[in-house]
Order: structure tokens, then sequence, then C-alpha cells
């Protein structure tokens, strides 16, 4: 049943996939040589030249980019082509302030949309589908990277954007949407508010595209039940491009990376050291086609494995799992990594809704951790006991999940924010 | 035969009660009797209403986390002594209270408490046994 976008690159053999990458990557270290003078001044200081870098090989001789770089770029200073070339903006807002620019050529939008393209295929997108895009459209790359893929696999594209839920709904019923991309807590939004209006039987979605958000295998299986369609993840960075750099094939043990486009690495992220297929590290990015925002071994911060197993859907692009942590959503709590997926996965267990807000204070010169969770009907009881039992049974198993203590806060439902774009899931209080 | 308490989700915030109170009063919904069990962050409201189909479709509606469950009604002798002749008759037998709380009527010399218990069948048995019967909704005029 597998259908491919770009077969040509998607089954492609190992071997060719490397030398393009080799190709790819000798032409791009020239041309960002030649036009970002920021980067070459990185590379003078590492006393690299375009010369010596022949192919994927002596990837490890270039420099990192970090979110510092960024930021001391800010807004022009990582541009690769000249403007009059660039047609497209798209921007995050970062977690520590600065916001991210990328900036796009023709060609940039081109390959990625052909890039979303692949992840729609993927899941079974085809000209008959109708793909109702309700990630946020503007800045943020969710709306805009989905819409042109859809646009490409020439699938009815319906210009949602995220939150209006009524007119979601709407949309979903009489225009019979079949494929639905948005964040998976949106996903999970809309599954509920479905199953609240009693239009199950009016839903004909087959399949989901839900990124942007970090969501545990329990969260999946909720959608999926919910709507009665299989959920797949994709992965991306505005700063790489957007959704598209990975995506899920039907497999559904990892996400292919589109190596043609996007060279990944894996580093230690204290010494900086490449580590080997297999293991857990920082993933890194080397962008080896894009001209206008063409960032090599740009260190993502998301802790992840690669992985070049033959998987069953035929594509031979390398997978990389599901990030486990992001460093940036990963908070330091008392000395301990406390990542929001792990609590996540907790709460499902224990059959709460995967809605939760995590809030990390100080208080008198020590770390406190809250979480916000959401009351449920099938939760709830008039017995005040039962209630405090589940609470102790929650926290013990946050406790043995994360290994420190964190305080429950039950909180009636729909108090924590989530039908816009990303939800709000880290408050940190502490002044440091 | 057994009266409809509702029990609503409470969060510890400010004005929540009043709220609710004043959602069931919009309503024209009578409260008969009221209790509140809380932790320092949240707490279970429960009331026995003089329509419970009206106030159960009114807290819904405004998006409270609810369940309606059946609860005992029973008329205690109004004296001293009447509530800790049954209690002490309860302590003795396997039927634990989970909760109770007071009616505000007050008729023919009776106090009407609410019980929520472990075995209800055994709890009639043993209320039969000394002369006392549940009380049904209509006789406390409640739909
Ligand atoms: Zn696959």
């Amino acid at each position: 049943m597998s259908n491919y976008y770009q077969p040509e690159v998607e089954t492609a053999s190992y071997e060719e996939i490397r030398a393009l990458q080799d190709e790819r990557l000798v032409k791009q270290v020239k041309h960002v040589w030649e036009n970002v003078p920021y980067y070459r001044k990185k590379m003078e200081a590492k006393g690299v030249t375009p010369e010596d870098i022949k192919g994927v090989d002596d990837l490890h001789k270039l420099p990192f980019i970090t979110k510092d770089d960024l930021r001391e770029a800010y807004p022009y200073g990582l541009l690769g082509a000249d403007l009059s070339k660039c047609v497209r903006i798209q921007s995050t807002s970062g977690t520590t302030g600065k916001r991210v620019v990328a900036f796009y050529t023709k060609e940039d939008v081109d390959l990625w949309e052909d890039c979303c393209a692949r992840a729609l295929v993927a899941v079974g997108a085809t000209n008959e589908d109708v793909c109702q895009v309700a990630y946020g459209y503007g800045l943020f790359t969710g709306g805009a990277g989905l819409h042109g893929g859809s646009h490409k696999v020439g699938s009815l594209t319906l210009p949602m954007s995220s939150g209006n839920t009524d007119r979601q709904l709407q949309f979903m019923t009489d225009l019979g949407s079949t494929i639905l991309c948005c964040t998976p807590s949106y996903a999970a939004y809309l599954s509920e508010s479905i199953h609240e209006r009693g239009l199950r039987d009016q839903i004909k979605l087959k399949a989901g595209i839900f990124g942007a958000e970090a969501w545990s295998e329990n969260m999946r299986r909720d959608i999926e039940n919910g709507l009665g369609i299989k959920a797949y993840d994709i992965y991306g960075l505005t700063e790489i491009s957007g959704p598209g750099v990975a995506f899920e094939c039907e497999e559904q043990t990892g996400m292919h990376i589109n190596e043609d486009h996007f060279i990944p690495e894996i580093i230690n992220p204290d010494t900086e050291e490449v580590l080997p297929i297999g293991s857990k590290g920082e993933l890194v990015f080397t962008c080896i086609t894009k001209e206008a925002f063409p960032l090599l071994r740009y260190r993502t911060r998301d802790i992840c494995v690669l992985s070049r197993e033959k998987c069953s859907c035929g594509r031979t692009l390398i997978k990389m799992s599901k990030p486990m942590g992001r460093s940036d959503d990963m908070l330091i709590v008392k000395g301990v990594n406390v990542f929001p997926s792990q609590i996540e996965t907790v709460l499902l267990e224990q059959g709460y809704p995967p809605n939760y807000q995590i809030i990390v204070d100080r208080v008198n010169n020590s770390d406190t951790l809250e979480v916000l969770v959401e009351m449920t009907p099938e939760l709830f009881s008039d017995n005040l006991g039962d209630i405090t039992t589940m609470e102790k049974e929650l926290v013990s198993a946050l406790k043995t999940m994360l290994g420190i203590y964190a305080k429950v806060k039950l909180v009636a439902p729909k108090t924590i924010a989530r039908s816009e774009g990303k939800a709000v899931r880290i408050i940190d209080k502490r002044k440091i | 035969m057994a009266v409809n308490q509702i029990s609503v989700f409470l969060e510890n915030r400010n004005g929540q009660l009043a709220e609710i109170t004043g959602l069931l009063a919009e309503n024209k919904i009578n409260l008969r009797a009221i209790s509140i069990a809380e932790t320092a962050d949240y707490g279970v409201l429960r009331i026995i209403a003089d329509d419970s189909e009206k106030a159960k479709n009114a807290l819904l509606q405004n998006g409270n986390i609810i369940k309606v469950n059946p609860v005992t009604v029973v008329a205690v002798p109004d004296k001293p002594a009447g509530l800790s002749e049954l209690l002490n008759m309860l302590a003795k037998s396997d039927v634990s209270i989970e909760y109770m709380y007071s009616l505000f009527t007050h008729q023919n010399d009776k106090a009407y408490m609410v019980f929520r218990v472990t075995d209800y069948d055994n709890f009639i048995k043993l209320l039969s046994k000394h002369g006392l019967t549940p009380i049904h909704s209509a006789e406390l005029g409640l739909k």
C-alpha cells in the first residue's frame, strides 16, 4: 500500500543518498563561506576552509551554530541569499526571548513544501483527499508548511488555521475532511469536542499529522481512538525550514529524515563529540539545499536516537526517534532533569486527560514543582476520600517517574488554555 | 425511594461557591441541604435540590463537573440523643458511614439526616429493626 511522493529519493540506496549528500554539502559550504560572513568567521576561527570539506566524512570539522548565534546574528546575520531573491520569512518565538526569523527563497519554499508533501503522502494523502490544516497560519511554520504540502499533493486544502472550534467542526463535517493537520493538543481537544457534541458519526477523518509539540504514545492512542484515525508525528523546526524535516510512515516507529536536504548528526551535548548511529544524544542538522537560511551543524537541543534499520514502508531514509526531551523544555528542578513528556505519560497511564501545566517556583531557596491537572467527570467522586486517594496515587506515580516530589493540583475542566497553537505547558516562576 | 444528591467539584477559588448558589438561584432552584468536604486545594460540594434534574442541567451547562447519586434520608427524633442512638447502632454493625449531613427541614419533632453508607441493604435492615425507614423524595417535596 506504500506510496511515495518522491520515490527516487525516498527509496534510494544508502550509497545514492550519500553521494548526493557529499556533493550538496561541498557546494553548500562554499555557498555559506561566500555569502555568510558570520559563519565564515566561525570557520576561520576554527581554521577550516571550504577546501577541507570534501564530503560528509568531513562534516565534523565545521563549527556548530547554536540558538545563541541566532540571537547574536538577528535578524540578517545568517542570511545566505540576496534579499531580492528572498520571498518569505517565518518566525517562532524563542523560549528565551528573542524571536527566530528564518528566510526563504522561492526554491527554499518549494523544497520545504516537497518535504511536507512526502509526509502527507506517507500517511495516505492523495488528490482525492480533503486536508484540514488547523495549525496556526502566519509566522508559525505549521500552517504554511502543511498547506503548501497539501497543495503539492493535490488534496483539497482547508486553510482553517487554529482555534474557532465551532467552525473547525462545521467544515470537518460539511466538507468531509479526511486528513487533519494540527498540534496534538488541539487534536485531543477537537476529539473531545466531537464527542461532547455527538458528531462522531459525521466525521470522515482517516489520518492526522500532529506535530510542533511533544506528545506521548498514550496520547497517540487517545487521539486515534477518539477520532477513529491513524495519528502520525511530524518533526521540524523553523530554523531548519519547518515541519517536514522528518515524518512518520505507516510503521509509526520513528520519523524518516529528509536527508537529501538535511544531514543529521547526534552529538554529546556536553562534549560536542559526534556519536555513532544508535546513540542517544542531541540532534544536529546541516541544511544542504537551502539558500536563504543555510544553517550548518545547527544544534536543535532535541535529544533523540537515529536508526538505519530497514523500514517496512520501503523508505530508506534514516529514522529519528521521537525527541525524548528538549533541552529548552527540560527543567532542572532540585538538580533533577524533568521533561514534560514524562509527566504526560504518567497522567495518561493514570487516566487523566493529557492536558496539564507545570509550574516551577522557588520558595525559601528550594525549588517547588506543581502539576495542574484537569478533573474529569469520570474521575470525580462524591466522596472526597476517593479523590484524595487518587491524587496520592498520582503523586506517587510522578515521584517514581521523576525521582522528585511534585505537588498535584486538580483544577476545573478547560482551565488550562490549549485551543490556540501550542499549549502553555510550563510556567517557570523562578528568578535566577 | 432514595433521594438524589448532586456533588459538584470545587476548585479552591474565591467566590466559586457563591457562583454555584447564584446559578441555582437564577434557575429558581431551592436547596434543601448543603454540605462541603474539602482539602486545602479542592473540595466536593453536595447538595439536595428541590428539582434535581433542573439543578443537574444548569450545572452541566455551566461546565461544572458533577455527579448525581442516590443517598438515604432518615428522620431522626429531634431530641437529645436522637442521633447518637442511631450512630451507636451503626457503630456496632458492619455498615460504615462515608459521610452524613442534615437537611434544613425539621418536621414533626424529627430532624432529617442524609446518609451515604458503605452497605446500603444492611443499613436499611438496621434502620427497620429500630423502627426507622428511609424517607421518600416525595415526602420531602423533592422532584
Ligand atoms: Zn518507514
